[in-house]
Parts: structure tokens; sequence; C-alpha cells
């Protein structure tokens, strides 16, 4: 049989970057084929190749077994290759439908007006074939990550590819979406779609894979099977060492201070009378479903949404956070889970971003700044994280998204807060830069400051936190200690209603006690 | 600090509708026609109420034109000079050479077409920022106009038809005691079609997509720059009917006229509700924003309020729209 898709000796350099050399990748059809590596080993560049994004250096590409040039979008997709970029690319003031369509809409009048009905029908028939509820005339720019993640996999699927790249799919799905995600890709393989499966999320392989191929630095490692590898050897082969990780005993911190507290927050329907507390030297994880309002809770708390009601506590004194500007002079720092909206001033290059936060500490008289100063913090951060880019003056939305992800961390880790929120701070992180953060944020809680960690991944959520905050539709419904169980918490996270009430009532009283 | 701009962004795009913003535009609109008419009791008569429809014809099809550059994104500021350049090819065509009068139109729109073509060129295929080069066009359109008509202005004295296609009225002759100028009839199709054209066609699709995110446009396999060219384009096409509405009404065409028309065009753009950073807009939004302006221009002036305060009125409703659309997004 011959391989639906073959990639050759790829080669691609950026300015100042090689991000591919001899790359290689074989495609069957009917096959789900795993593409990992660290972050800025090659993957998305490799896939953006192949779907006509980018020009290839050096290499070869056959389809069905003949050479083929792909020089544009439009070409990969009359190929039968579609693509679900890492980054979300959508219109925002477009309804889902209309993203969904874009430049394929249906037609009526002699091709002369577009068929609104048909447009929507369409797309419902899609979502319907996917489970999603969603309405198809809904504007994207107001849907969730997770939701506009969904739209984006719709969009892929209505292009019927027989060759379907999917770059970290998951990222910002919960479990239930993941789950129907891994549906959809079983019935697209009994059709003989190939699969290109890129994540960060090792639990994932088993699940789905047939074969993994590994990069390395730009290379092309070797292609294994899924199923009869061991993760530790698809680890070791990705970051070319063994990774150990021993989590540290949970501190005792009930003798700490109370850092930050939390009363009564409320906003609308979406944060129910929430309270929480976190002390000096503590790490709180907060577990919850996607939408639970964890990221509500977290903005509320550093002043980038009103709150209709809650006071909030900084070492016992009530301070008043009304913008983002006075919770980060209160010494707390938030770091956005939607990076490339909140987090990053992307056109700019790495040391300024890492330094955005804090600039007035490296303006010297007359405002004028200093520069060396600047990039030495930043270089210090970029081997400190191993962030992966040619050096500090390399624009932030050339890096690879892993990277990104890590120039946000650098900038708040340097503001010195003696708070921070972190939500989804591993999104899109490869394993060892995981390790590495996870690390550093251990590090972080033991020079004492107070951190608060929002993951929808339980084993990150597990394998962080000193104490587990739960929330369920806008409503706390319980802490447990460090050392919960999974089950636990999943009771916790689909406490609905007034079961919650009754709970949050017998959880306070256990803490009095 | 970023932040807290981003998040009023976020809620913007969750909630951006923009019907509650028309209605305010709109209601905007009925108080200040009913403050003016109790003001005085001529601002009611049905001569001003034409007077105010038939003022605001050319600033009402230019800010349509300037409509549609403003969703993709970008910002067309040779529609003044653009209008007065297809009047002056109006004139050369009828009155230097003679032709009949449909020749003469479709000269004055074919030229509108063209020169939104070379803006759109420039704008998409040479990445120049749209700001720069329609603020280029706009220079080279005025300098074109006083050297084509050897700054003098055009007289369509040749043509008698002419001055009916603003000034006639096509509805009075049927209606009599509806005397409705063509112009103004002109505007209200004008502005129904583009309005069709944004919501129904896929010109219009691509026109709010390219504002709302031009790279997912692109990587949806989209040749981005050819729509945006037919963006410009066409509202260079419009600005050519604005030509020939201008020209009609002063039966010549002023060479040197023009410049400033662009302000007013977007300041309508905006009190409607159309959003500067694109993807966001409506057609009848730049209708009502463009009656604000010639109803403030028209009811101060019969309260005999000086001209120079008239500007200072206009400039704070501009402030006040934008500010009371920052109001409704933030409020969410
Ligand atoms: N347009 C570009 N210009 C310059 N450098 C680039 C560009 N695109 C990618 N790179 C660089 O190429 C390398 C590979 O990037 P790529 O995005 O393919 O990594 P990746 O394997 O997808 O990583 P991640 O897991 O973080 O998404 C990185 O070092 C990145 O900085
Ligand atoms: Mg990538």
């Amino acid at each position: 049989m011959t391989a639906l898709v073959v990639m050759k000796d790829i080669g691609k350099s950026f300015p100042g970057v090689r991000a591919l050399h001899n790359a290689q990748l074989e495609l069957l059809s009917g096959e789900v084929h795993a593409l990992m590596g660290e972050n800025g080993a090659g993957k998305s560049t490799l896939m953006k190749i192949l779907a006509g994004i980018y020009r290839r250096d050096a290499g070869e590409i056959l389809l069905d077994g003949k050479p083929v040039e792909i020089n544009s979008p439009r070409q990969a997709q009359d190929l039968g290759i579609g693509i679900i970029h890492q980054e979300l690319n959508l219109m925002p003031h477009l309804t889902a439908a209309q993203n969904i369509f874009i430049g394929r809409e249906p037609r009526k009048a002699g091709g002369l007006l577009l068929d609104e009905a048909k447009l929507n029908a369409d797309t419902a028939e899609i979502f319907a074939s996917m489970h999603l509820k969603l309405d198809p005339r809904t504007p994207v720019g107001g849907l969730t990550i997770a939701r506009q993640q969904m739209v984006e996999i719709a969009k892929a699927l209505s292009y019927r590819s027989r060759v379907l790249i999917m770059d970290e799919p998951t990222a910002a799905l919960n479990d239930a979406e993941i789950a129907e995600l891994f549906a959809i890709i079983a019935r697209l393989k009994a059709e003989g779609v190939g699969i290109v499966y890129i994540s960060h999320k090792m639990d994932e392989l088993k699940r789905i894979a047939d074969r993994v191929t590994i990069m390395r630095d730009s290379e092309y490692i070797g292609t294994v099977p899924a199923a009869e590898t061991p993760v530790e050897k698809i680890i070791s082969m990705m970051v070319g060492r063994t990774l150990t990780d021993d989590r540290p005993d949970i501190p005792d911190h009930s003798k700490s201070e109370t850092v930050l507290e939390v009363k009564n927050l409320n906003r609308g329907t979406v944060i129910r009378d929430v309270s929480l507390s976190v002390r000096k030297g503590e790490i709180l994880g907060f577990a919850g479903l996607m939408g639970a309002g964890r990221t509500e809770v977290a903005r509320a708390i550093f002043g980038a949404d009103r709150r209709d009601g809650g006071d909030i506590f900084m070492h016992g004194k009530k301070v008043d956070i009304r913008i983002p500007q006075d919770a980060v002079r209160a010494g707390i720092g938030y770091l956005s889970e939607d990076r490339k909206h909140f987090g990053l001033a992307t056109g700019m290059d790495v040391r300024n971003n890492v330094v955005l936060a804090s600039l007035a500490r490296f303006a010297g008289p007359a405002g004028l700044l200093r520069e060396g100063a600047m990039h030495d913090v930043a270089a210090r951060y970029i081997d400190q994280l191993a962030i992966k880019t040619p050096s500090d003056r390399q624009e932030v939305r050339l890096l690879s998204g892993g990277n990104q992800q890590k120039i946000v961390i650098a900038k708040w880790l340097l503001r010195e807060c003696e708070v921070l929120i972190f939500d989804e701070p591993t999104r899109g992180i490869d394993v060892g830069a995981k390790n590495e953060i996870y690390k550093l944020l251990n590090a972080l809680a033991q020079q004492g400051r107070a951190i608060i960690v929002i993951s929808s991944e339980l084993p990150e959520v597990l394998r962080l936190s000193h104490r587990i905050a739960v929330m369920c539709e806008g409503r706390l419904t319980g802490i447990l200690p460090g050392g919960a169980s999974q089950e636990e918490i999943m009771h916790l996270a689909t406490l609905r209603g007034d079961a919650a009430n009754q709970n949050k009532q017998k959880t306070a009283k256990g803490e009095a006690k | 600090m970023s932040a807290a701009a981003s998040t009023a962004s976020t809620s913007a795009v969750s909630r951006f509708s923009g019907a509650q913003h028309r209605l305010l535009a709109f209601a905007s609109l009925i108080i200040l026609v009913a403050v003016f008419s109790f003001a005085s009791p001529n601002f009611m008569q049905t001569s001003n109420i034409i007077a105010i429809l038939q003022a605001t014809s050319v600033n009402g099809v230019l800010a349509i034109a300037a409509t549609l550059v403003i969703i993709t994104g970008g910002i067309d500021l040779s529609v003044g000079t653009l209008m007065t350049f297809c009047a002056v090819i109006a004139g050369v065509v009828l009155t230097f050479w003679g032709m009949p009068l449909g020749l003469g139109v479709l000269a004055a729109i074919l030229a509108g077409a063209a020169s939104g073509t070379l803006s759109g060129t420039f704008v998409a295929k040479l990445k120049i920022p749209p700001f720069i080069a329609t603020l280029g066009m706009m220079l080279i359109l005025k300098g074109l106009s006083l050297v084509i008509s050897g700054t003098r202005p055009i007289y369509f004295n040749g043509t008698p038809g002419f001055t009916q296609i603003s000034q006639g009225s096509l509805i009075g002759s049927v209606i009599p005691s509806l005397p409705i100028p063509n112009g103004v009839l002109i505007l209200f199709l004008v502005a129904i079609a583009t309005s069709f054209i944004l919501e129904r066609t896929i010109l219009g699709r691509f026109t709010f997509a390219l504002g709302s995110n031009e790279e997912a446009v692109r990587l949806s396999g989209v040749n981005t720059d050819r729509w945006k060219i037919a963006v410009y384009a066409l509202a260079g096409s419009i600005c050519g009917i604005a030509g020939l509405l201008i020209a009609s009404r002063l039966n010549s065409a002023q060479p040197a006229l023009g410049q400033g028309y662009e302000l007013d065009a977007i300041a309508a753009v905006v009190i409607g509700g159309t959003s500067l950073s694109g993807g966001r807009g409506t057609i009848i939004g730049t209708l009502i924003g463009a009656l604000i302006i010639s109803v403030l221009a028209n009811g101060l002036r019969i309260l005999s309020v000086a001209q120079e305060w008239q500007t200072v009125v206009t400039g704070s409703i501009i402030i006040l729209a934008v500010y009371t659309d920052i109001l409704r997004r933030r409020r969410l």
C-alpha cells in the first residue's frame, strides 16, 4: 500500500532559526499518526508546510506516491489536506456558520447571493455529528476558548479532507469534549482519513495514536508504534534524556500567615458567593470543569472584570481592586489562559515582553530605558525557563506556541508579586518544560509566594497543589487537602445546585473544627 | 493596564449586536429633531426637511463608501477629493467632449472604481497602510482635478438634463405632494443596495471577515487581496455617484472642492456605530449618523448659532457618540 503522504528530508529556515532539517513523516490512510516533540521542535512548521502555509526550502512531498507542490492554503485544500491550527484563527465578529464556510459559502440566485439558510443548516448538521450543542448563528467572539476550538474542528471537518492535521486540538478542551473529539477521530479513521495529531498530553497517545513520529531540535528522530512503545521511551526520544519527576512533600502551612483572602465574591450567575484564602508559601490548586467559573474568579480578583460584590484582603487588610493596576500594586499577578489576546504584545520582541509589567524598574533618569539591564534580565529568564529563541530581540509572534507561554510566565516572575494566579500555565507546553515549570512553581512557593494554579488537567492539579479548591457552575463546591483523589475532585466538580450548598456548609464546619 | 483595555474589547466582541447603538443614534436623531422643531417653527416645514435631506445626500453617499472600507479595518481619506475628481471627469466627458448624459454618468462611476482599485492595490498588494495609501490618493486626486480642469469650474450648461440627477424629483412627478429630490432618492437607493451587498453577498461577507481577522481569512484559503481590492473599488464607484450628485447640484464641477468632505463622512460612520477597528458596522447606522450631522447643522443655523460653534458641537457629538458606544460595551 502506498502511503497517503510522505514528507522526505524537509528543510526550512527562518531568519536566524533553522526550524526543520531532514524532517520526515509518513502518513497512511486510516491512521492516526501522532507527531511529538518539545516546544520549538518544528512540529507546527512541518505541518504548515504540508498545509501550504510555508514553502519548504528542501525536500520532497509525495501524495499517493506522486510528488506535489503545495504553495498556498487553497492548493492544500484542493488536494484534500485540512488543518486545525494551534492558534485559533477565527473571525470574532462573524457567526460560527459564517466562520466555518468562509470562502465556500453556499450561494443562490445563480451564485449572486449567499444562501444563509443553507449555510446554517449545513453547519447545524456538522455540529450535530459532533454532538455539539451550539447555534450556528452565534458570533464566535463571545464563545469560550473551548467552544471556539470546537468551531475550528467543525471547520476542518467541513472540508471532508483526506488528510487532516490537528495541531494541539485538545489544549483547551475538557474531558467530555475530548472524548467527543476522539469519537470523531475514530469515525474519520474508519472512513480512511489520515490524521496527523500533535499534542503534549502523553495520555492521549495511547488512547488514539497508531504510530508516533518523534522530532527533536528540528530533526526527525524516529517513528514507533504507539501501543507497544512505553511512554518513557517516547519521552526520552523527545527530550534526549530521561526525566525524573519527584513530587515534593506537601508542607504544613497551618501556621503561615494568610496572604490573600477573598470573601463572598459575586458576579452575576458566573461567580456565586466564592470565599477562599491562600497562605504564604502555599500552592492552591483550582480544579473544575471548563466553564466552572475559575477563570472568572481569577479575573474578578485581578480587577479585570467588575464584581457585583465581595471583598479582597491582603495580609488581613482590605484592598480596593477595581482595575488590574490596583491588583498589581497590591501585589497580585495574573497569567491569562488566553496568551494571544491578553498575555503578550506579540509584535514586540522577547526582551520587551519580559520586562513589560516591570518597565518602570528599567527606566533611568528622564525615563530613559536601560536596555542593557533589560537584556540581562531577559537573557536570565531565557536561560532559566529554556526558552527557545535565537535572541532576546526576536519578535514573540515568531516563537513556537509553548515558548510564547514561557515568556508570559517570565514576565510575571519578574514582577515579583506576592500572589501569583496562574491560569492554565502549562497549556501547550511540552513534558520536559512542564516539569521545569512545576519545579519553578514549587521554588516560588518555597520563597514565600502565595500561588493559585487553575488547571483543567487533574494530574497537574494533584501534582502541584497543597490544597485544592473545586468549583462547579460558579460555586465553590469544596476545598480538599493536597493528597485528595481524582474521584473526590470529580465528585465536587460535578456537584450542582442545592447539593453544593449543603456540602459547602459541611466543609465549612469541617474547617472550623 | 493593557489587560483592562483588552477586557473592554472582549466584552465588545461578546455583545456586539450594535442594534442598541443604532437605537441610541436613532433616538438622538429624534430628540434633535424634537428640540429644533420646538425651538423654531421653521424647522419642521416641508421645505426645510427637504433641504436637510438634500444636504445629507452627498455626505451620506460618501459616508456609505467610507463605511465599506472601515469595516475591512481600513480607512479611506480619499473619498472627498475622489468625489471631485469624478465630477471633473463627468465635466470633461459631457462639456469638453459633448458626449451624451449616460456616458458622463458611466465615466464618473468608472473613474471612481478605477481610483478605488488603485487604492485597494496599494493597500492589499504593496502593503501600504490604508491611512497612508489613501492620504496619498487624496492629494493625487486633488492635484489631478485641478490639472484636468485647468483650475476652473466646468459648467454643465450644454447638458440640460444634468441638474435633474440631483435636483429633479421623480417622486414628485408621480406624487406632487411629496417633492423629494432625486438626490435623496439616490442616497436611499445607494444605501439599500450597499446594505444588500454587505448582508447578502459574498463580497459583503468578506468585508466583515477581513476586518474581523484577516489572517484567519487567508488561512482559510481565500485570496484576501482580491477581495480587499474589490471593496475599495466598490467604495470608489460609490464616490463616483457622490461626484455626480454634487456636480448636479452645483451645475458644475468645482475642482477646488472636496478636501474636508472625508472627515464629515468618517464622522457620520463613527456616529452610526461602525467600529474603526473593523469587523462591525451597518449602513443604516451610517445613514442615521449622516442625518444627525445635517440636522445639527441645519437646526443650529436656523437658531442663528454661528458656523464656528456648529463645528464645535459636531466635534462634541462625535466624541459623545463613540463614548456611549464604549459605555454600552463595558456595561454588558
Ligand atoms: N515565522 C517564523 N519566523 C521565525 N521563526 C519561526 C517562525 N515560525 C516558527 N519559527 C521557529 O521555528 C522553530 C519551530 O517552531 P514550531 O512552531 O514548528 O515548533 P513546535 O514544535 O510546533 O512547538 P510547540 O510545541 O511549542 O508548538 C521555533 O524555534 C520557532 O521559534
Ligand atoms: Mg506548535
